[in-house]
């Protein structure tokens, strides 16, 4: 893995989903991010915002082209290497928060750290309400996922996908679920985890307001970037 | 704590309802296993207790003298005119080497010489066909413990002491410290005084069976020195045929064990024995599938949660772990809960089966060798069930997982 250099380079991807009949989702995408590049990834409904956000997360595999984070190809890579790469390097913020209900706020933002390292270690607990107190929640640490507001937990979530420092954070329709000030609220923390780091968001959204307050806008039609 | 266990700790926690009822399901699996297995491990114990309490292991005798036919090819009816001699007590010819080869083997508890015959007891006008048994009062006792079987007197046989069971004793009007005439069938005779009274639990032997000295045996049944039997007991009981087997080769002597002197019984403890594990295989199966299906209706419930997992970098053996240890936890709780449930109806049932006199039937057996074996059978079939869901939830597409909202 470089150090300087893009984040992610994809070279004329394309993804068709076989059923009964083969549709081709994504025509030939061609697209880089830069290092602490805060994206906005716009585009109708069905144009493939999600598809590619699942290529470019190593969720799912191009049918064709290549994708490489931080230099590195992985077309290569087997279903172990794409994991790692996956929780070392990149974030994800879904549009439903996708907490671990069971668990509690400040377990949830570290659950990454335990993942990649095996066993508890006291560094995550204190790393997880560090990013908490920073997102606003300090004092709902030990509260159950499932007993937080929808904005709250979107935020805790935005913390889990940060706890590993990754290169990349990509956010499918984040502020899509919550209201106007809660959104906001969420946007804010990202744009300033990103200015405070070098960490790139790829950030899929309906909402030009937002868009602009972005780096720079990406626009996705019918599986072509325009 | 590691990750895999706190995860799935935190899945069974969270389908509260799913766990518990499944739990229960597990728990009652092996509580049946453990009822069922200390039923018959009880039964078992307490008939093979009753059958060998009075019988040695092995039984050595004199070879039956077979009269044999010159074979005569031309004069094959010649067999129609053999017969058995008269059945006339013989000696085991060397039995103090024998018995002391016997008594040398590591697998021998217990070998003592008898005299056995049959014999006439009179008392007064009163008389009854009774067995003889010339016993060496010093070794006996490893075969049969009389003397923890006696109801009144002491166990001796030295010089002409006798020792009678109750219900000959009643039947004949005796008491300790009467006298009793025996007839053997030469007509020898001698008179005894009785010392004690048993009471082994068996009508006909306390009716029938006669102790005296082996001397006083051997000079009644006219075998001056001899003896018409060894008796074995063993370490294991279970090897006696082949050892039975064993010595027969080595001695030319007639050698039965009593798996072959009750081969009725042995059958009947085999076809319990197979139709336990029938029923045994049948609960771990039952049990297997509803842990399966549990988990399975999990990993389709939990897909969402699955599919974030894999996103935030958890490896694919990582939740095959995750899903094992929940099948291994389940089995492993649901076994402690099986283990105190089939104690209980165990004990209930020993409770309720119970003689005239309420002292149990017979005592189950729980063993901790039993609880333990549950507790693997019950951690193996956690892990057997969990196998196909922990598959299933590695091979999740988590960009399929997460779509689905
Ligand atoms: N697993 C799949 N199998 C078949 N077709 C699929 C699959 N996933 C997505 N598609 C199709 O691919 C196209 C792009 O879908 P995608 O979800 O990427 O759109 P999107 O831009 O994210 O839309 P939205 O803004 O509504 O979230 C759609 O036509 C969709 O029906
Ligand atoms: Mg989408």
């Amino acid at each position: 893995m470089s150090e300087s250099g893009p984040v992610l380079q994809l070279h004329q991807v394309h993804k068709s989903y076989l059923g009964a009949v083969s549709t081709e989702v994504l025509h030939g995408i061609d697209l880089q991010v830069e290092r602490g590049e805060f994206v906005a990834l716009m585009g109708p409904s069905g144009s493939g915002k999600s598809t590619l956000l699942n290529i470019l997360g190593l969720l799912d595999r191009p049918t064709s082209g290549t994708v490489a984070i931080l230099g590195q190809d992985c077309t290569a890579l087997d279903d172990a290497g794409l994991t790692r790469l996956r929780g070392k390097s990149l974030g994800f913020v879904f549009q439903f928060h996708h907490l671990l209900p069971a668990f509690t706020a400040e377990e949830n933002v570290y659950l990454p750290m335990l993942a990649d390292v095996g066993h508890f270690e006291p560094a995550m607990g204190q790393r997880a309400r560090e990013l908490l107190g920073r997102i606003g929640l300090k004092g709902f640490e030990t509260r159950p996922a499932a007993q937080l507001s929808g904005g709250q937990q979107q935020r805790v979530a935005i913390a889990r996908a940060l706890v590993m420092s990754p290169a990349l954070v990509l956010a499918d329709e984040p502020t899509g679920n919550l209201d106007q000030a809660s959104g906001n609220q969420a946007f804010e923390l990202m744009r300033e985890f990103n200015r405070e780091s070098t960490t790139a968001f790829l950030l899929v959204t309906h909402n030009p307001g937002l868009a602009k307050r972005c780096d720079r806008t990406i626009t996705l039609v019918d599986g072509s970037i325009e | 704590m590691r990750f895999e266990l706190q995860v799935a700790l935190r899945f069974l926690q969270e389908g509260r309802v799913q766990t518990a009822l499944i739990m229960g399901g597990i728990g009652t699996g092996v509580g049946v296993i453990i009822f069922l297995s200390a039923l018959i491990a009880g039964l078992q114990a307490s008939i093979i207790d009753r059958t060998l309490g009075t019988q040695a292991h092995v039984v050595l005798q004199p070879s039956e003298e077979e009269a044999r036919p010159q074979l005569d090819r031309v004069h094959q009816d010649v067999l129609a005119h053999i017969q058995r001699p008269a059945q006339r007590l013989r000696t085991i010819l060397g039995w103090p080497r024998l018995l002391a080869d016997l008594r040398s083997r590591p697998d021998v508890t217990a070998a003592t010489p008898t005299v056995e015959g049959s014999a006439f007891a009179l008392r007064g006008t009163a008389n009854r066909s009774v067995a003889l048994r010339g016993v060496d009062s010093d070794s006996y006792g490893g075969i049969l413990d009389l003397r923890s079987k006696l109801v009144e007197g002491t166990f001796d046989v030295t010089g002409t002491h006798a020792v009678v069971g109750v219900e000959l004793a009643k039947e004949l009007g005796l008491g300790v410290g009467d006298t009793l005439r025996l007839v053997a069938p030469d007509d020898h005779t001698e008179l005894f005084t009785i010392s004690g009274l048993f009471d082994v639990g068996i009508t006909d032997l306390n009716l029938r069976w006669v102790f005296i000295s082996l001397r006083s045996g051997q000079t009644l049944m006219d075998l001056s020195g001899g003896v018409s039997s060894i008796q074995v007991k063993l370490r294991d009981i279970y090897s006696a045929e082949q050892v039975a087997r064993e010595l027969g080769a080595a001695t030319g002597l007639k050698s039965d064990s009593w798996m072959t002197l009750n081969s009725q019984i042995l059958i009947g403890l085999r076809s319990q024995d197979s139709s336990s594990i029938m029923i045994q295989f049948l609960v771990i199966l039952a049990v297997v599938l509803g842990i399966a299906s549990v988990l399975v209706v999990s990993v389709i419930q939990k897909g969402r949660q699955i599919g974030i997992m894999r996103a935030f970098g958890t490896r694919q053996e990582q939740l095959l772990r995750i899903f094992l240890l929940q099948g291994g936890l389940l089995g492993l709780v649901g076994s402690l809960g099986g283990i105190l449930l089939g104690t209980l109806m165990a004990l209930g049932f020993q409770r309720i089966a119970t003689n005239p006199d309420g002292s149990p039937l017979f005592p189950v057996a729980l063993t901790l060798q039993l609880y333990g074996r549950s507790v693997l059978v019950a951690l193996g079939t956690g892990l057997v069930g969990s196998w196909l869901p922990a598959r299933r939830a590695a091979a999740l597409d988590p960009a399929v997982a997460i779509r689905n909202e």
